[in-house]
């Protein structure tokens, strides 16, 4: 894995983010999910599926319990696609 | 940050924002209960569409005089777990009659139908373990896979080439991968594509459980539920269910031909760390499932109501689950539709769920109708005929 597709994965994130969270806003790696983008646990999940698909890896839904920020979801998706 | 209690403020603030003026949708005070149709809520008799009463069997007088016996001979509750505590004849009874229902070795009762599926799923399957569930899956199978600590991978609801297409991705895990379904998805009414289900488990090589929480009374000649319309019984490795549906009680089980089943007695929290079902409960169910195995006539009697308020729902214009069945569920486009139907059913004497996002599925709205063989003719017109009513009326209400 290398510098691009981590910025591969936070491009796609904040992109994906945007549209669901209906905001031009600028989201970074340490916007909160819940607290700023007002993601809910529906929304979240459906982002997970595409995300996924994308890079064709499983990610387990308890895997997100601690995952609050952007960052945190790009490193999670970063660490299960190295892993493949 | 917010402290604990707050956080409970900002759910109620929630809600509240979601039904104003003090309705109470959710946990609604019945004063009485007349019949398997018919209650009293507030001043109002209301025709009861909103219970799980699939059979209308909740005062069938076998299953009275059953408890009142039981009650009689072992008194009103076990004090404790089988564990600790021991096992009553009924417990063991239960046990076997519903292995000799599903024609297989063993199975286990659950105090509830959640613990069945909490028991069941947290004894099979651990950390390094993992489960492939349907998206729509119930609480209780969310809630025993959490409590399992295996991996949860989600797939589409009902859809078999998202479902392989995660198998695919497992690789070597799917070898200790549980693969959950449910025979009716008690939120669209609608029912698992088994027949393909059971095609990846064999190709893929895991085990399956499939909940027949919904189906259980409903579907197949003898009422074993989805297994048993589509002649798969052989194929499923696990089978969950629960007395408080069609049964009219309150409790779970879990067959299976494996062997391991019994160990679960040792291994699963939920199933020993309660008190057993009590006397009463136990003794009903198994009046119940008497009259379920042969209650071919009330099945009849079921699907003859539940197709023809489905049509009647349908012609009307209604959006509905794309299964007709037992559980009639109308899409709204919002929650304000939604809650606009149910108010003006209650005002009309119909008692159904309202069902708002997160619940529902998709973020949708439901107001679901629970149909039961109890229900006459001319109540299931009624019904029909007032949802045709107020359709425009709530369908044309936009924010």
């Amino acid at each position: 894995m290398t510098e691009s597709s981590y910025q591969e994965i936070t491009q796609l994130l904040c992109d994906r983010l945007n549209s669901i969270a209906n905001t031009d806003a600028q989201i970074t790696l340490e916007t909160n999910l819940i607290s700023q983008l007002s993601i809910d646990s529906i929304k979240l999940l459906n982002l997970i599926m595409e995300i996924e698909d994308t890079f064709d890896i499983s990610i387990p839904i308890n895997a997100l319990t601690d995952i609050q920020t952007v960052g945190e979801l790009a490193d999670l998706v970063y660490k299960i696609k190295s892993e493949a | 940050m917010m402290n604990l209690l707050e956080k409970l403020d900002a759910s109620a603030a929630a809600r509240k924002a979601l039904l104003p003026n003090g309705v109470g949708a959710f946990g609604i005070p019945i004063e009485e209960v007349y019949s398997a149709t018919e209650a009293r809520i507030g001043d109002r008799r209301v025709l009861l569409l909103g219970t799980n009463n699939y059979l209308g069997l909740t005062f069938a007088p076998e299953c009275i005089r059953a408890a009142h016996e039981a009650i009689d001979k072992e008194g009103t509750g076990t004090t404790g777990s089988r564990m600790a505590n021991g096992s009553y004849f009924g417990h063991r009874a239960l046990e076997r009659e519903f292995a000799d229902f599903y024609r297989c070795g063993s199975g286990i009762v659950f105090t509830t139908g959640y613990q069945a599926n909490l028991g069941t799923i947290s004894g099979l399957v651990g950390p390094g373990d993992t489960v492939l569930i349907d998206g729509d899956s119930h609480a209780s199978i969310y809630d025993g896979c959490i409590l399992s600590g295996a991996d949860i991978i989600r797939f589409k609801h009902n859809d078999m080439v998202d479902m392989e297409k995660r198998l695919r991705r497992l690789g070597a895990r799917v070898e200790t991968t549980l693969i959950i379904a449910e025979g009716i998805y008690s939120m669209l009414g609608d029912q698992a594509p088994l027949a393909e289900i059971v095609r990846l488990k064999k190709a893929y090589n895991c085990i399956l459980l499939l909940d027949e929480a919904h189906s259980l009374g409903v579907l197949g000649e003898t009422g074993q539920g989805l297994v048993e319309k589509t002649g798969l019984l052989e194929e499923v490795d696990f089978i969950t269910g629960t007395f408080s549906k069609s049964l009219c009680s309150i409790g779970g089980f879990c067959v299976s031909n494996h062997p391991q089943l019994e160990q679960l007695r040792y291994v699963s929290h939920p199933y020993i760390f309660t008190a057993s079902p009590s006397p009463a409960t136990i003794a009903s169910t198994r009046a119940a499932l008497e009259l379920l195995r042969k209650g071919s006539d009330l099945r009849k009697q079921l699907w003859s109501n539940s197709t023809q308020l489905y049509s009647r729902l349908q012609d009307a214009g209604y959006v509905l689950g794309p299964d007709p069945g037992p559980v009639i569920a109308a899409i709204l486009d919002t929650p304000q539709q939604a809650l606009l139907l149910w108010q003006n059913l209650l005002e009309h004497n119909i008692y159904v769920n309202l069902i708002l996002p997160p619940a529902a599925p998709e973020g949708k709205s439901l107001v679901r109708c629970s149909v039961n063989a109890a229900h006459t003719p001319e109540q299931i017109a009624y019904v029909g005929d007032t949802f045709a009513k107020l359709h425009d009326m709530v369908c044309s209400n936009k924010p």
